[in-house]
């Protein structure tokens, strides 16, 4: 698998978040994305790229463009060094919020997408990686 | 500050959401929709949607409270004009949009309003799913 390009900006507003979605929808497709891959990729954004400003105090996300030679992806990391996730069992479960949500962005994201890893400790933050292939 | 201009055609407020929606603009829509309803004495409120490239559970969520809100104040809110790239991302992410109407394009929406109108504005009567 080889990285095309990359490029990690910060997720602090949210003016962040809806420049990030513009950034993932041209990249997914640059990357050869159909307009349903392009907008289930653009959507997971919108729900991981909320939870790090709302949930993490903020952080970064880093866009990788994939390829394998014969398939091409899409590679996006969300990191935060806010409070963590206690149980990531009950935080993937639908209906489970501790904020204003409808507690759908985790569980709904890891629908979205071809690949979901979640690692989080406590008081250290959170890190969230979702690949998407075409 | 940006807003979403808030049209009245009879007893119906028409919205068109023609940008790609923040928070905050989301945030503010909810506010003066329901302050609209009372004052123009709506009773209907459409949201057209055709123009929105995602549906997330923010937005969801906000036509969701809007059309609580809405049916509170006496008056049916029809979502019009998804894209079908929006609808199936929507049933994955697992969104229901529950109590929200939808209608293909603006005028099965606005059929179903005066409809519900003509009917003289009684409380919906069907199923709570």
């Amino acid at each position: 698998m080889t990285v095309l390009k990359s490029e990690t900006t910060p997720l602090q507003t949210e003016a962040d978040i809806f420049r990030v979605r513009q950034t993932v929808r041209q990249w997914a497709i640059q990357q050869g994305f159909s307009l349903v891959e392009q907008t289930k990729m653009v959507t997971a954004t919108s729900e991981l790229a909320r939870n790090t400003v709302v949930y993490g105090g903020g952080g970064t996300v880093q866009i990788e463009a994939l390829t394998t030679g014969s398939r091409r992806g899409l590679r996006l990391i969300f990191v935060d060094q806010g409070p963590g996730i206690p149980d990531i069992a009950q935080a993937m479960t639908d209906g489970y919020t501790t904020g204003e949500g409808l507690g759908l962005g985790l569980g709904g994201a890891k629908r979205l997408v071809n690949d979901f890893e979640i690692t989080s400790r406590p008081a250290a933050g959170t890190r969230v990686c979702i690949t998407k292939w075409k | 500050m940006e807003r979403i201009p808030i049209l009245k055609i009879d007893d119906v407020l028409l919205v068109t959401i023609q940008v790609d929606m923040h928070d905050q603009l989301a945030l503010t829509l909810q506010d003066e929709l329901t302050t609209h309803i009372v004052t123009a004495r709506a009773h209907g409120v459409l949201i057209d949607i055709s123009a929105l490239e995602i549906v997330d559970s923010f937005i969801g969520r906000m036509l969701s409270t809007i059309a609580a809100m809405a049916r509170v104040l006496d008056a049916k809110t029809v979502v019009v004009g998804m894209q079908p790239a929006v609808a199936i991302t929507l049933v994955e992410l697992g969104l229901s949009l529950t109590g929200v109407r939808t209608a293909l394009n603006v005028d099965q929406g606005m059929a179903f309003l005066r409809a519900a109108s003509a009917q003289g504005g009684r409380h919906d009567d069907r199923p709570q799913v």
